[in-house]
Protein backbone atom coordinates (compact mmCIF):
# COMPACT_ATOMS: atom_id res chain seq x y z
CA UNK A 1 0.00 0.00 0.00
CA UNK A 2 3.04 2.63 1.19
CA UNK A 3 4.16 2.93 -2.49
CA UNK A 4 7.45 4.80 -2.47
CA UNK A 5 5.41 7.60 -4.72
CA UNK A 6 2.71 7.95 -1.79
CA UNK A 7 5.66 8.68 0.78
CA UNK A 8 7.34 11.05 -1.48
CA UNK A 9 4.26 13.01 -1.94
CA UNK A 10 3.35 12.81 1.71
CA UNK A 11 6.86 13.98 2.52
CA UNK A 12 6.44 16.39 0.42
CA UNK A 13 2.81 17.15 -0.89
CA UNK A 14 2.48 19.67 -3.49
CA UNK A 15 -0.10 22.46 -3.27
CA UNK A 16 0.21 23.45 -0.17
CA UNK A 17 -1.13 26.87 1.02
CA UNK A 18 -4.07 28.22 -0.36
CA UNK A 19 -3.70 30.57 -3.33
CA UNK A 20 -5.91 33.58 -4.12
CA UNK A 21 -7.93 32.88 -7.52
CA UNK A 22 -7.02 34.85 -10.53
CA UNK A 23 -8.97 37.76 -11.42
CA UNK A 24 -11.51 37.40 -13.99
CA UNK A 25 -11.62 33.23 -12.82
CA UNK A 26 -13.63 31.57 -10.95
CA UNK A 27 -13.28 30.04 -7.35
CA UNK A 28 -14.84 27.60 -5.31
CA UNK A 29 -13.38 26.61 -2.12
CA UNK A 30 -14.33 23.18 -0.03
CA UNK A 31 -14.03 21.92 3.59
CA UNK A 32 -13.72 18.42 4.05
CA UNK A 33 -13.45 16.25 6.99
CA UNK A 34 -12.84 12.33 7.98
CA UNK A 35 -14.75 12.32 11.18
CA UNK A 36 -13.34 8.75 11.48
CA UNK A 37 -9.92 9.67 12.32
CA UNK A 38 -9.90 13.61 12.15
CA UNK A 39 -8.43 14.54 8.79
CA UNK A 40 -9.19 17.72 7.40
CA UNK A 41 -8.84 19.67 4.03
CA UNK A 42 -9.64 22.78 2.53
CA UNK A 43 -8.93 23.05 -1.13
CA UNK A 44 -9.71 26.10 -3.39
CA UNK A 45 -10.02 26.06 -7.47
CA UNK A 46 -9.19 28.40 -9.59
CA UNK A 47 -11.31 27.73 -13.02
CA UNK A 48 -10.55 29.95 -16.21
CA UNK A 49 -13.27 28.93 -18.78
CA UNK A 50 -13.66 25.13 -18.73
CA UNK A 51 -10.28 24.51 -17.49
CA UNK A 52 -9.02 23.87 -14.35
CA UNK A 53 -6.68 26.48 -13.84
CA UNK A 54 -5.20 25.67 -10.47
CA UNK A 55 -5.45 23.49 -7.26
CA UNK A 56 -4.44 24.77 -3.77
CA UNK A 57 -5.18 23.33 -0.60
CA UNK A 58 -4.47 23.22 3.05
CA UNK A 59 -4.91 20.34 5.77
CA UNK A 60 -3.86 17.75 7.99
CA UNK A 61 -4.04 13.84 8.27
CA UNK A 62 -2.57 10.67 7.36
CA UNK A 63 0.26 10.24 4.67
CA UNK A 64 -2.59 8.85 2.10
CA UNK A 65 -5.11 11.69 2.43
CA UNK A 66 -1.96 13.80 2.14
CA UNK A 67 -0.31 12.20 -0.74
CA UNK A 68 -3.87 11.37 -2.79
CA UNK A 69 -4.11 15.36 -2.35
CA UNK A 70 -0.74 16.21 -3.68
CA UNK A 71 -0.94 14.02 -6.62
CA UNK A 72 -4.68 14.94 -7.32
CA UNK A 73 -3.17 18.97 -7.12
CA UNK A 74 -0.57 18.01 -9.89
CA UNK A 75 -3.13 15.52 -11.80
CA UNK A 76 -5.85 18.32 -12.80
CA UNK A 77 -4.43 21.47 -12.98
CA UNK A 78 -4.22 22.71 -16.24
CA UNK A 79 -7.23 20.03 -17.21
CA UNK A 80 -10.04 20.79 -19.08
CA UNK A 81 -13.41 20.11 -16.59
CA UNK A 82 -14.18 17.28 -18.27
CA UNK A 83 -11.20 15.54 -17.95
CA UNK A 84 -10.97 16.31 -14.47
CA UNK A 85 -14.82 14.91 -14.29
CA UNK A 86 -13.62 11.74 -16.14
CA UNK A 87 -10.33 11.07 -13.58
CA UNK A 88 -12.40 11.96 -11.05
CA UNK A 89 -14.82 8.85 -11.96
CA UNK A 90 -11.52 6.66 -12.68
CA UNK A 91 -10.31 6.90 -8.90
CA UNK A 92 -13.51 6.23 -7.44
CA UNK A 93 -13.65 3.20 -9.66
CA UNK A 94 -10.07 2.76 -8.74
CA UNK A 95 -10.92 2.83 -5.52
CA UNK A 96 -13.87 0.87 -5.60
CA UNK A 97 -11.74 -1.99 -7.35
CA UNK A 98 -10.40 -3.96 -3.81
CA UNK A 99 -6.92 -4.01 -5.09
CA UNK A 100 -7.49 -4.92 -8.63
CA UNK A 101 -7.14 -1.92 -10.42
CA UNK A 102 -8.83 -0.39 -13.67
CA UNK A 103 -9.42 -3.52 -16.25
CA UNK A 104 -9.25 -0.21 -18.60
CA UNK A 105 -5.60 0.08 -19.05
CA UNK A 106 -6.16 3.77 -20.65
CA UNK A 107 -7.83 4.88 -17.80
CA UNK A 108 -5.27 3.69 -15.04
CA UNK A 109 -2.48 5.30 -17.51
CA UNK A 110 -4.40 8.72 -17.53
CA UNK A 111 -4.39 8.60 -13.18
CA UNK A 112 -0.31 9.03 -13.36
CA UNK A 113 0.79 8.84 -10.04
CA UNK A 114 -2.67 8.50 -8.48
CA UNK A 115 -2.47 4.80 -9.67
CA UNK A 116 -0.29 4.01 -7.00
CA UNK A 117 -3.27 3.88 -4.86
CA UNK A 118 -4.50 1.01 -6.18
CA UNK A 119 -2.77 -0.93 -3.30
CA UNK A 120 -5.16 1.57 -0.97
CA UNK A 121 -8.34 0.25 -2.37
CA UNK A 122 -7.69 -3.28 -0.47
CA UNK A 123 -8.37 -1.16 2.94
CA UNK A 124 -11.53 -0.18 3.85
CA UNK A 125 -10.74 1.75 6.27
CA UNK A 126 -8.39 4.04 4.26
CA UNK A 127 -10.61 4.27 1.01
CA UNK A 128 -11.83 7.44 2.50
CA UNK A 129 -8.48 9.01 3.66
CA UNK A 130 -7.40 9.27 -0.21
CA UNK A 131 -11.23 10.10 -1.75
CA UNK A 132 -11.14 12.83 0.98
CA UNK A 133 -8.82 15.93 -1.61
CA UNK A 134 -11.14 14.90 -4.54
CA UNK A 135 -14.54 15.27 -2.33
CA UNK A 136 -13.05 18.82 -1.56
CA UNK A 137 -12.08 19.17 -5.64
CA UNK A 138 -15.60 18.20 -6.49
CA UNK A 139 -17.51 19.81 -4.48
CA UNK A 140 -15.47 23.53 -4.45
CA UNK A 141 -16.14 22.74 -8.39
CA UNK A 142 -19.74 22.65 -7.51
CA UNK A 143 -19.66 25.82 -5.74
CA UNK A 144 -17.63 28.00 -7.87
CA UNK A 145 -20.74 27.97 -10.78
CA UNK A 146 -17.79 26.69 -13.65
CA UNK A 147 -20.10 23.72 -14.23
CA UNK A 148 -22.91 25.34 -14.92
CA UNK B 1 -26.41 -21.07 36.40
CA UNK B 2 -23.31 -23.62 34.78
CA UNK B 3 -20.51 -22.99 36.38
CA UNK B 4 -17.33 -21.87 33.90
CA UNK B 5 -14.73 -23.50 35.33
CA UNK B 6 -12.07 -20.84 35.88
CA UNK B 7 -12.51 -20.67 39.71
CA UNK B 8 -9.12 -20.21 41.10
CA UNK B 9 -8.05 -21.98 44.40
CA UNK B 10 -7.94 -19.69 48.06
CA UNK B 11 -4.61 -18.51 48.60
CA UNK B 12 -3.56 -18.57 44.69
CA UNK B 13 -0.91 -15.56 44.39
CA UNK B 14 -2.81 -12.16 42.93
CA UNK B 15 -1.51 -11.95 39.11
CA UNK B 16 -2.00 -15.33 36.93
CA UNK B 17 0.60 -17.84 36.33
CA UNK B 18 1.80 -18.45 33.08
CA UNK B 19 -0.58 -22.02 32.86
CA UNK B 20 -3.31 -19.81 34.13
CA UNK B 21 -2.80 -17.16 31.09
CA UNK B 22 -2.58 -20.21 28.68
CA UNK B 23 -5.86 -21.09 29.49
CA UNK B 24 -7.65 -18.30 29.91
CA UNK B 25 -6.00 -17.57 25.99
CA UNK B 26 -7.38 -21.26 25.36
CA UNK B 27 -10.96 -20.54 26.09
CA UNK B 28 -10.78 -17.54 23.22
CA UNK B 29 -11.30 -19.40 20.16
CA UNK B 30 -10.70 -15.86 17.73
CA UNK B 31 -7.54 -15.48 19.53
CA UNK B 32 -6.44 -18.26 17.86
CA UNK B 33 -6.60 -17.35 14.31
CA UNK B 34 -3.69 -15.47 11.94
CA UNK B 35 -4.72 -12.04 9.82
CA UNK B 36 -2.81 -10.64 6.93
CA UNK B 37 -1.25 -13.51 5.01
CA UNK B 38 -0.71 -15.86 8.05
CA UNK B 39 0.79 -13.60 11.00
CA UNK B 40 -0.06 -14.63 14.88
CA UNK B 41 -3.19 -12.21 15.41
CA UNK B 42 -1.66 -9.63 18.66
CA UNK B 43 -5.23 -8.18 19.63
CA UNK B 44 -4.67 -4.76 21.73
CA UNK B 45 -8.05 -3.15 20.84
CA UNK B 46 -9.55 -4.66 23.79
CA UNK B 47 -11.04 -1.26 25.11
CA UNK B 48 -13.26 -0.64 21.92
CA UNK B 49 -14.28 -4.53 22.12
CA UNK B 50 -12.85 -7.23 23.70
CA UNK B 51 -13.18 -10.62 22.86
CA UNK B 52 -15.31 -13.84 23.82
CA UNK B 53 -14.51 -16.93 25.75
CA UNK B 54 -15.99 -20.07 24.83
CA UNK B 55 -18.58 -20.29 27.67
CA UNK B 56 -19.97 -16.62 26.36
CA UNK B 57 -20.42 -17.86 22.94
CA UNK B 58 -21.84 -21.59 24.28
CA UNK B 59 -24.64 -19.94 26.77
CA UNK B 60 -26.03 -17.68 23.71
CA UNK B 61 -26.17 -20.91 21.83
CA UNK B 62 -27.72 -23.05 24.75
CA UNK B 63 -30.15 -20.45 25.61
CA UNK B 64 -31.36 -20.58 21.87
CA UNK B 65 -31.58 -24.52 21.60
CA UNK B 66 -33.18 -25.27 25.03
CA UNK B 67 -34.88 -22.22 26.56
CA UNK B 68 -35.64 -19.68 23.71
CA UNK B 69 -39.09 -18.09 24.99
CA UNK B 70 -40.54 -14.84 25.73
CA UNK B 71 -39.38 -13.66 29.32
CA UNK B 72 -42.12 -12.42 32.01
CA UNK B 73 -45.30 -14.10 30.11
CA UNK B 74 -46.78 -17.09 29.34
CA UNK B 75 -47.19 -19.92 31.90
CA UNK B 76 -45.33 -22.68 29.89
CA UNK B 77 -42.02 -24.55 31.06
CA UNK B 78 -40.29 -22.82 28.78
CA UNK B 79 -41.10 -19.48 29.61
CA UNK B 80 -40.38 -20.10 32.88
CA UNK B 81 -36.30 -21.21 31.99
CA UNK B 82 -35.92 -18.38 30.16
CA UNK B 83 -37.21 -16.38 32.97
CA UNK B 84 -35.21 -17.62 34.92
CA UNK B 85 -32.01 -17.82 33.18
CA UNK B 86 -32.96 -14.00 32.16
CA UNK B 87 -33.17 -12.79 36.36
CA UNK B 88 -30.31 -15.20 36.99
CA UNK B 89 -28.38 -12.89 34.61
CA UNK B 90 -29.44 -9.88 36.01
CA UNK B 91 -28.18 -11.44 39.63
CA UNK B 92 -24.87 -12.77 38.51
CA UNK B 93 -24.53 -9.35 36.81
CA UNK B 94 -25.17 -7.10 39.84
CA UNK B 95 -23.03 -9.27 42.36
CA UNK B 96 -20.30 -8.71 40.02
CA UNK B 97 -20.06 -5.15 40.36
CA UNK B 98 -21.94 -4.98 43.89
CA UNK B 99 -25.07 -4.25 43.42
CA UNK B 100 -28.52 -5.69 44.49
CA UNK B 101 -30.64 -7.43 41.35
CA UNK B 102 -33.44 -5.00 41.31
CA UNK B 103 -31.11 -2.25 40.57
CA UNK B 104 -29.60 -3.40 37.16
CA UNK B 105 -31.57 -2.55 33.97
CA UNK B 106 -30.43 -4.39 30.90
CA UNK B 107 -30.17 -1.75 28.60
CA UNK B 108 -28.58 -2.45 24.71
CA UNK B 109 -24.96 -0.93 26.11
CA UNK B 110 -23.37 1.88 28.18
CA UNK B 111 -24.15 4.82 25.67
CA UNK B 112 -28.55 3.70 25.90
CA UNK B 113 -27.59 3.36 29.71
CA UNK B 114 -26.27 7.14 30.58
CA UNK B 115 -28.92 8.04 27.70
CA UNK B 116 -32.00 6.17 29.74
CA UNK B 117 -30.73 8.51 32.65
CA UNK B 118 -30.95 11.61 30.63
CA UNK B 119 -34.08 11.18 28.86
CA UNK B 120 -35.76 9.83 32.43
CA UNK B 121 -34.65 13.55 33.84
CA UNK B 122 -35.95 15.35 31.05
CA UNK B 123 -38.96 14.11 30.94
CA UNK B 124 -39.06 14.76 34.93
CA UNK B 125 -38.82 18.01 33.78
CA UNK B 126 -41.54 17.73 31.49
CA UNK B 127 -43.54 16.94 34.57
CA UNK B 128 -43.78 13.18 34.42
CA UNK B 129 -43.57 11.00 37.20
CA UNK B 130 -45.88 13.13 39.16
CA UNK B 131 -44.53 14.12 42.80
CA UNK B 132 -42.00 11.37 43.38
CA UNK B 133 -40.15 12.47 40.16
CA UNK B 134 -40.36 16.39 41.30
CA UNK B 135 -36.69 15.97 42.69
CA UNK B 136 -35.14 15.10 39.28
CA UNK B 137 -36.60 18.66 37.56
CA UNK B 138 -34.22 20.56 36.04
CA UNK B 139 -34.41 24.80 35.22
CA UNK B 140 -32.13 26.91 33.81
CA UNK B 141 -29.67 27.80 35.79
CA UNK B 142 -28.83 24.24 36.91
CA UNK B 143 -25.96 22.96 36.27
CA UNK B 144 -24.85 19.69 35.12
CA UNK B 145 -20.97 18.42 35.34
CA UNK B 146 -18.62 16.30 33.09
CA UNK B 147 -15.19 16.34 32.15
CA UNK B 148 -12.96 17.19 29.44
CA UNK B 149 -11.72 13.31 29.26
CA UNK B 150 -15.15 12.34 29.03
CA UNK B 151 -16.48 9.41 25.80
CA UNK B 152 -18.94 10.95 23.72
CA UNK B 153 -21.15 9.06 25.10
CA UNK B 154 -21.30 10.89 28.67
CA UNK B 155 -21.09 14.30 27.44
CA UNK B 156 -23.08 14.45 24.22
CA UNK B 157 -26.43 13.03 26.48
CA UNK B 158 -25.59 15.53 29.07
CA UNK B 159 -25.24 18.60 26.24
CA UNK B 160 -28.65 17.34 25.02
CA UNK B 161 -30.47 17.40 28.68
CA UNK B 162 -28.87 20.92 28.60
CA UNK B 163 -30.39 21.75 25.61
CA UNK B 164 -33.94 20.73 26.63
CA UNK B 165 -34.16 22.16 29.90
CA UNK B 166 -31.79 25.16 29.73
CA UNK B 167 -29.30 23.67 32.16
CA UNK B 168 -25.91 24.50 31.81
CA UNK B 169 -23.03 22.40 31.19
CA UNK B 170 -19.53 22.60 33.19
CA UNK B 171 -16.46 20.54 33.31
CA UNK B 172 -13.67 19.56 34.94
CA UNK B 173 -10.40 20.03 32.67
CA UNK B 174 -7.27 17.25 32.50
CA UNK B 175 -3.94 17.95 33.78
CA UNK B 176 -1.34 17.37 30.80
CA UNK B 177 -1.43 13.70 32.88
CA UNK B 178 -5.10 13.80 30.86
CA UNK B 179 -6.01 13.43 34.75
CA UNK B 180 -9.16 15.13 35.79
CA UNK B 181 -7.76 18.70 37.24
CA UNK B 182 -10.11 18.62 40.60
CA UNK B 183 -8.04 21.62 41.83
CA UNK B 184 -11.14 23.99 40.77
CA UNK B 185 -13.18 21.32 42.71
CA UNK B 186 -15.48 24.00 44.61
CA UNK B 187 -16.35 26.24 41.51
CA UNK B 188 -17.16 23.94 39.53
CA UNK B 189 -19.47 21.66 41.75
CA UNK B 190 -21.34 24.03 43.62
CA UNK B 191 -25.06 24.66 45.04
CA UNK B 192 -26.14 24.72 41.34
CA UNK B 193 -25.03 21.28 40.21
CA UNK B 194 -28.04 18.39 39.97
CA UNK B 195 -26.13 16.06 38.11
CA UNK B 196 -22.45 15.00 37.91
CA UNK B 197 -21.24 12.42 35.28
CA UNK B 198 -17.90 11.60 34.95
CA UNK B 199 -15.54 8.29 33.49
CA UNK B 200 -14.24 5.94 36.28
CA UNK B 201 -11.63 5.43 33.65
CA UNK B 202 -10.88 7.32 30.96
CA UNK B 203 -11.37 4.85 27.37
CA UNK B 204 -8.14 7.43 25.85
CA UNK B 205 -5.67 7.83 28.73
CA UNK B 206 -6.33 4.78 31.09
CA UNK B 207 -6.40 7.23 34.05
CA UNK B 208 -8.54 6.18 37.09
CA UNK B 209 -10.82 8.67 38.01
CA UNK B 210 -10.91 9.58 42.04
CA UNK B 211 -14.20 8.64 42.34
CA UNK B 212 -14.24 8.97 46.38
CA UNK B 213 -13.48 12.83 46.23
CA UNK B 214 -15.65 13.60 43.20
CA UNK B 215 -18.94 11.56 44.82
CA UNK B 216 -17.84 13.15 47.94
CA UNK B 217 -18.23 17.01 46.20
CA UNK B 218 -21.17 15.71 44.71
CA UNK B 219 -23.10 14.66 47.54
CA UNK B 220 -22.16 17.58 49.34
CA UNK B 221 -24.35 19.76 47.33
CA UNK B 222 -27.31 17.19 46.58
CA UNK B 223 -26.20 16.25 43.43
CA UNK B 224 -26.88 13.03 41.30
CA UNK B 225 -23.52 11.03 40.09
CA UNK B 226 -23.46 8.73 37.26
CA UNK B 227 -20.35 6.98 36.38
CA UNK B 228 -19.54 5.68 32.98
CA UNK B 229 -17.59 2.46 34.15
CA UNK B 230 -17.51 0.87 30.61
CA UNK B 231 -13.70 0.40 31.16
CA UNK B 232 -13.61 -0.11 34.66
CA UNK B 233 -15.43 -3.07 35.45
CA UNK B 234 -14.22 -5.15 33.00
CA UNK B 235 -10.25 -4.91 34.66
CA UNK B 236 -11.04 -3.75 38.51
CA UNK B 237 -13.11 -4.65 41.18
CA UNK B 238 -15.52 -2.76 41.56
CA UNK B 239 -18.06 -2.26 43.92
CA UNK B 240 -20.83 0.17 42.75
CA UNK B 241 -22.41 0.00 46.54
CA UNK B 242 -19.26 1.44 47.93
CA UNK B 243 -18.16 3.93 45.40
CA UNK B 244 -21.47 5.69 46.91
CA UNK B 245 -22.37 6.75 43.05
CA UNK B 246 -26.07 6.97 41.78
CA UNK B 247 -25.64 5.56 38.62
CA UNK B 248 -23.14 3.84 36.25
CA UNK B 249 -23.19 2.33 32.88
CA UNK B 250 -20.99 -0.51 31.44
CA UNK B 251 -21.72 -2.94 28.69
CA UNK B 252 -20.97 -6.27 28.06
CA UNK B 253 -19.05 -6.21 25.00
CA UNK B 254 -16.03 -4.71 26.26
CA UNK B 255 -16.38 -7.28 29.57
CA UNK B 256 -15.97 -10.70 27.49
CA UNK B 257 -19.44 -10.88 27.20
CA UNK B 258 -21.59 -10.17 23.71
CA UNK B 259 -22.75 -6.67 21.70
CA UNK B 260 -25.92 -5.62 22.20
CA UNK B 261 -26.97 -5.66 25.90
CA UNK B 262 -25.38 -3.43 29.12
CA UNK B 263 -26.43 -2.74 32.01
CA UNK B 264 -27.63 0.72 33.94
CA UNK B 265 -27.27 0.64 37.61
CA UNK B 266 -29.13 3.09 39.90
CA UNK B 267 -29.90 3.03 43.51
CA UNK B 268 -33.02 1.45 43.96
CA UNK B 269 -34.59 4.55 45.59
CA UNK B 270 -33.82 6.23 42.71
CA UNK B 271 -34.74 3.93 40.03
CA UNK B 272 -38.24 3.85 42.09
CA UNK B 273 -39.37 7.38 41.61
CA UNK B 274 -37.82 7.93 37.98
CA UNK B 275 -40.62 8.17 34.91
CA UNK B 276 -39.98 5.85 32.32
CA UNK B 277 -38.09 6.41 28.93
CA UNK B 278 -39.20 4.28 26.48
CA UNK B 279 -42.93 3.29 26.65
CA UNK B 280 -44.73 -0.01 25.54
CA UNK B 281 -45.15 -3.59 26.21
CA UNK B 282 -43.97 -5.59 29.42
CA UNK B 283 -43.05 -2.17 31.55
CA UNK B 284 -46.70 -1.39 32.40
CA UNK B 285 -49.10 -2.24 34.88
CA UNK B 286 -52.61 -1.17 34.22
CA UNK B 287 -53.14 -0.10 30.44
CA UNK B 288 -56.70 2.10 29.21
CA UNK B 289 -57.44 4.23 26.49
CA UNK B 290 -56.80 6.92 28.65
CA UNK B 291 -53.53 6.21 30.71
CA UNK B 292 -51.28 3.88 31.76
CA UNK B 293 -49.66 2.96 34.52
CA UNK B 294 -46.18 1.49 34.95
CA UNK B 295 -44.15 -1.36 36.22
CA UNK B 296 -41.38 -0.79 39.11
CA UNK B 297 -37.75 -0.92 38.22
CA UNK B 298 -36.22 -2.45 36.53
CA UNK B 299 -38.97 -3.48 34.30
CA UNK B 300 -40.49 0.01 34.06
CA UNK B 301 -37.55 0.58 31.78
CA UNK B 302 -37.15 -2.64 30.01
CA UNK B 303 -40.20 -1.87 27.58
CA UNK B 304 -40.67 -4.26 24.21
CA UNK B 305 -38.78 -7.97 23.88
CA UNK B 306 -35.78 -7.59 25.56
CA UNK B 307 -32.27 -9.21 24.38
CA UNK B 308 -32.52 -12.66 26.64
CA UNK B 309 -29.70 -14.62 24.97
CA UNK B 310 -27.41 -11.82 25.45
CA UNK B 311 -28.56 -10.80 28.61
CA UNK B 312 -27.58 -14.57 29.46
CA UNK B 313 -24.17 -14.34 28.25
CA UNK B 314 -23.26 -11.30 29.86
CA UNK B 315 -24.17 -13.11 33.14
CA UNK B 316 -21.87 -15.71 32.04
CA UNK B 317 -19.16 -13.59 31.72
CA UNK B 318 -19.86 -11.34 34.91
CA UNK B 319 -19.06 -15.06 36.14
CA UNK B 320 -16.27 -15.72 34.46
CA UNK B 321 -14.48 -12.78 35.40
CA UNK B 322 -15.44 -13.04 39.21
CA UNK B 323 -14.52 -16.96 39.11
CA UNK B 324 -10.99 -15.93 37.55
CA UNK B 325 -10.97 -13.17 40.19
CA UNK B 326 -10.60 -9.29 39.79
CA UNK B 327 -8.05 -9.00 41.60
CA UNK B 328 -5.80 -11.52 39.79
CA UNK B 329 -7.04 -9.96 36.83
CA UNK B 330 -6.29 -6.13 37.88
CA UNK B 331 -3.15 -7.58 38.91
CA UNK B 332 -2.22 -8.89 35.56
CA UNK B 333 -3.39 -5.90 33.74
CA UNK B 334 -1.51 -3.94 36.05
CA UNK B 335 1.79 -5.52 34.54
CA UNK B 336 0.49 -5.50 31.28
CA UNK B 337 0.42 -1.76 31.80
CA UNK B 338 3.87 -1.21 33.19
CA UNK B 339 4.99 -3.14 30.15
CA UNK B 340 3.01 -0.55 27.68
CA UNK B 341 3.85 2.32 28.85
CA UNK B 342 7.20 1.60 27.99
CA UNK B 343 6.38 2.73 25.14
CA UNK B 344 7.53 6.11 25.92
CA UNK B 345 11.35 5.12 25.30
CA UNK B 346 11.25 4.95 21.67
CA UNK B 347 12.23 7.97 20.26
CA UNK B 348 9.43 10.24 18.69
CA UNK B 349 6.88 8.23 20.78
CA UNK B 350 4.99 10.41 22.81
CA UNK B 351 1.83 8.77 25.86
CA UNK B 352 -1.09 11.00 26.04
CA UNK B 353 -1.93 10.02 29.36
CA UNK B 354 -0.06 9.24 32.92
CA UNK B 355 3.41 8.23 31.81
CA UNK B 356 3.64 5.84 34.30
CA UNK B 357 1.38 2.87 35.53
CA UNK B 358 0.44 4.29 38.51
CA UNK B 359 -3.79 4.78 39.11
CA UNK B 360 -3.80 4.11 35.39
CA UNK B 361 -5.05 0.51 33.40
CA UNK B 362 -3.55 -1.01 30.38
CA UNK B 363 -5.34 1.12 27.78
CA UNK B 364 -2.35 3.28 26.18
CA UNK B 365 -2.68 6.39 24.11
CA UNK B 366 -0.12 7.69 22.16
CA UNK B 367 1.23 9.99 19.03
CA UNK B 368 4.40 9.22 17.17
CA UNK B 369 6.20 12.44 15.80
CA UNK B 370 5.79 12.96 12.21
CA UNK B 371 3.38 10.12 11.46
CA UNK B 372 -0.44 10.15 11.51
CA UNK B 373 -1.98 7.82 14.23
CA UNK B 374 -3.72 6.20 10.81
CA UNK B 375 -0.37 5.14 9.28
CA UNK B 376 1.02 3.80 12.79
CA UNK B 377 -1.91 1.76 12.66
CA UNK B 378 -1.80 0.82 9.23
CA UNK B 379 1.95 -0.40 9.84
CA UNK B 380 1.05 -2.13 12.91
CA UNK B 381 -1.94 -3.90 11.17
CA UNK B 382 0.27 -5.44 8.48
CA UNK B 383 2.37 -7.30 11.29
CA UNK B 384 -0.53 -8.60 12.69
CA UNK B 385 -1.39 -5.99 15.48
CA UNK B 386 -4.65 -4.85 16.07
CA UNK B 387 -4.51 -1.30 17.91
CA UNK B 388 -7.27 1.73 17.14
CA UNK B 389 -6.41 5.03 15.36
CA UNK B 390 -8.66 8.09 15.72
CA UNK B 391 -9.96 10.10 18.43
CA UNK B 392 -11.63 7.00 20.11
CA UNK B 393 -14.74 9.13 20.56
CA UNK B 394 -13.15 11.67 22.86
CA UNK B 395 -12.74 14.30 20.23
CA UNK B 396 -12.45 17.51 22.85
CA UNK B 397 -9.67 15.33 24.90
CA UNK B 398 -7.95 14.87 21.79
CA UNK B 399 -8.43 18.95 21.34
CA UNK B 400 -6.70 19.47 24.24
CA UNK B 401 -3.86 17.77 24.25
CA UNK B 402 -3.64 19.51 20.27
CA UNK B 403 -3.69 16.33 18.19
CA UNK B 404 -6.02 15.23 15.75
CA UNK B 405 -6.18 11.58 16.43
CA UNK B 406 -4.05 9.17 18.34
CA UNK B 407 -3.23 5.26 18.11
CA UNK B 408 -4.30 3.32 21.34
CA UNK B 409 -3.10 0.22 22.72
CA UNK B 410 -5.40 -1.48 25.16
CA UNK B 411 -4.90 -4.77 27.25
CA UNK B 412 -7.46 -7.19 28.18
CA UNK B 413 -7.33 -10.04 30.51
CA UNK B 414 -5.50 -12.72 27.97
CA UNK B 415 -3.11 -10.26 26.69
CA UNK B 416 0.50 -11.54 27.24
CA UNK B 417 3.86 -9.81 28.01
CA UNK B 418 4.98 -11.35 24.80
CA UNK B 419 2.12 -9.69 22.52
CA UNK B 420 3.38 -6.31 24.04
CA UNK B 421 7.21 -6.65 23.58
CA UNK B 422 6.10 -7.74 19.69
CA UNK B 423 4.37 -4.18 19.51
CA UNK B 424 6.82 -2.01 20.92
CA UNK B 425 9.04 -3.97 18.28
CA UNK B 426 6.98 -2.94 15.55
CA UNK B 427 6.21 0.37 17.03
CA UNK B 428 10.06 1.10 17.34
CA UNK B 429 10.26 0.56 13.45
CA UNK B 430 7.29 2.80 12.39
CA UNK B 431 9.30 6.11 12.21
CA UNK B 432 12.45 4.52 10.07
CA UNK B 433 9.52 3.00 7.81
CA UNK B 434 7.98 6.83 6.61
CA UNK B 435 11.81 8.31 6.96
CA UNK B 436 11.19 10.19 9.72
CA UNK B 437 13.61 10.99 11.60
Amino acid sequence: MYQQVILDHAKRPHGQGLVDVAAGHLGGESHQVNPTCGDEITLRVDVDGDTVAGVSWEGQGCSISQASASVMTELVAGRPLAEVARLDAAFHDLMGSRGKGLEDEAALDDLGDASAFTGVSQYPARIKCALLGWAALKDSLARSGALG
Amino acid sequence: MTTTGTARPAGTPAALSATELAAVRADFPLLGRTVRGGRDLVYLDSAATSQKPNVVLEAEVEFYEQRNAAVHRGAHQLAEEATEAFEQARAAVAAFVGADPGEIVWTSGATAAINLVAYSLANATAGRGGAAAERFRLAPGDEIVVTEAEHHANLVPWQELCARTGAVLRWFGVDDEGRIDLSDLGSVITARTRVVAFGHVSNVTGAIAPVAEIVAAARQVGALTVLDACQSVPHLPVDLHATGVDFAAFSAHKMVGPTGVGALYGRRELLEAMPPVTTGGSMVEVVTMEATTYAPPPQRFEAGTQMVAQAVGMGVAAQWLEELGMDAVAAHEQHLATELVRISEIPGVRIVGPADAHDRIAVVSFVVDGVHAHDVGQVLDDRGIAVRVGHHCAQPLHRRFGVAATARASASVYTTTEEIAAFREALAGVRAFFGVD
